[in-house]
C-alpha cells in the first residue's frame, strides 16, 4: 500500500456508503488528514500491528487515531477496541467507536472496554458532515497522542 | 439542583489568566453551556462526589466534560484523574487535561490512568479560542456517554 505523509487515521467500516461519507468529512476538514480505510476487523489488526502482509512495518507508530464501528465482519468493533487495549504498544492509541447504535449497553461496553470516546452517526448529510469535520480536527489537531516511554 | 440548570462542564484551574481565557474560548461557540470552575483538586472531588459543602446533591456523573489542569493546589490533575476513574460511578466522565505540559512523561501518565484526552494550552489567543471551542463543541455535542 502506497503510504503518503499526513496524519494519519484509520477508520474501519463496512458500509461503503458510510465509509464513502466520513472520507469525504474528513476531507473537507483540509487539514492533511491522511485517512486509512478498512473494512474488516481482521485486515485492520493485522494492519495496526504490522501482520501478515504489512509485516515489517511499525505502523501504528504513525497512528494518532483509530475509528471503529461497532457491527463489522468477522471481528466486531469492541473485539478490534479489546485486543489495541491489551498490547503494550497500542493500548494508549486514542480509538473513537463511531456507531449508529444508541443503545446504552453498548456506550457503557465502549467505554469499559477504554474507547476514549462514543460517537453516534447523524442521520443527515450536514449533521453528518459537521459531526465527523469536529471529530476529525479534534483528534488530529487538538488532542495530543500518546507516546510510548 | 434542577436538570436544567445542572453544570455540563467543570473546569479545574487555579490561574487566574488561564481561567478566564478558558471560560471565554469555553463559551465563545456556545453561549448557554452550563460551566462551573473550581481552583483545586479537592473541590473537584468534593462537587463531584458531593462532599463537605455539596453534601446536599447529586454524584456528578451527568458532567458532559471535566476539563483538568495538571498542576493545582492541594491535589494534582493526576490524582483527580485517577480518582475518577477508579470510581465505577464516575468511570465513563469524559475527562480531558488541559495544561502547558508537554512532558512525555505526563502525556503517557494521564493516558495510563484513563484520560479522554490530553490537550496542551495554545499559545496566542486567536488560536487558544480556536482550539477550545473545538473541544467544547466536541465533548459537548458531538461526544455521547451513557446516562
Amino acid at each position: 500500500m502506497e503510504r503518503k505523509r499526513g496524519i494519519e487515521v484509520l477508520v474501519v467500516e463496512d458500509s461503503v456508503d458510510d465509509s464513502e461519507l466520513t472520507e469525504f468529512a474528513i476531507a473537507q476538514t483540509k487539514n492533511n488528514i491522511q485517512l486509512i480505510h478498512f473494512s474488516d476487523g481482521v485486515d485492520a489488526l493485522n494492519f495496526i500491528f504490522g501482520k501478515k502482509k504489512y509485516e515489517g512495518q511499525e505502523i501504528q507508530k504513525g497512528l494518532k487515531l483509530v475509528v471503529l464501528d461497532i457491527g463489522l465482519p468477522t471481528l466486531t468493533g469492541f473485539d478490534i477496541l479489546r485486543k489495541i487495549r491489551e498490547e503494550h504498544s497500542t493500548k494508549m492509541l486514542p480509538v473513537v467507536i463511531l456507531t449508529s447504535s444508541l443503545d446504552e449497553r453498548d456506550m457503557s461496553m465502549a467505554y469499559e472496554l477504554g474507547a476514549n470516546s462514543y460517537v453516534v452517526k447523524p442521520n443527515e448529510f450536514e449533521g453528518y458532515m459537521k459531526k465527523i469535520g469536529s471529530l476529525a480536527f479534534y483528534w488530529s489537531c487538538v488532542n495530543e497522542r500518546p507516546y510510548q516511554i | 439542583m434542577e436538570k436544567d440548570d445542572a453544570i455540563e462542564v467543570l473546569l479545574v484551574e487555579d490561574n487566574p489568566d488561564d481561567t478566564e481565557l478558558t471560560t471565554h474560548a469555553l463559551t465563545e461557540g456556545n453561549k448557554t453551556i452550563r460551566l462551573l470552575h473550581l481552583k483545586d483538586g479537592v473541590e473537584a472531588l468534593n462537587f463531584i462526589y458531593a462532599k463537605k459543602t455539596y453534601e446536599n446533591q447529586k454524584i456528578q456523573n451527568d458532567l458532559k466534560l471535566v476539563l483538568l489542569d495538571l498542576k493545582l493546589p492541594r491535589l494534582d490533575g493526576l490524582e483527580v484523574l485517577r480518582k475518577i476513574k477508579e470510581d465505577e460511578r464516575t468511570a465513563t466522565l469524559p475527562v480531558v487535561i488541559l495544561t502547558s505540559s508537554r512532558e512525555k512523561r505526563d502525556i503517557a501518565e494521564a493516558y495510563k490512568l484513563g484520560v479522554n484526552s490530553y490537550v496542551v494550552k495554545p499559545v496566542g489567543f486567536d488560536n487558544y479560542v480556536k482550539t477550545i471551542s473545538s473541544l467544547a463543541f466536541y465533548w459537548c455535542l458531538v461526544n455521547e456517554k451513557p446516562v
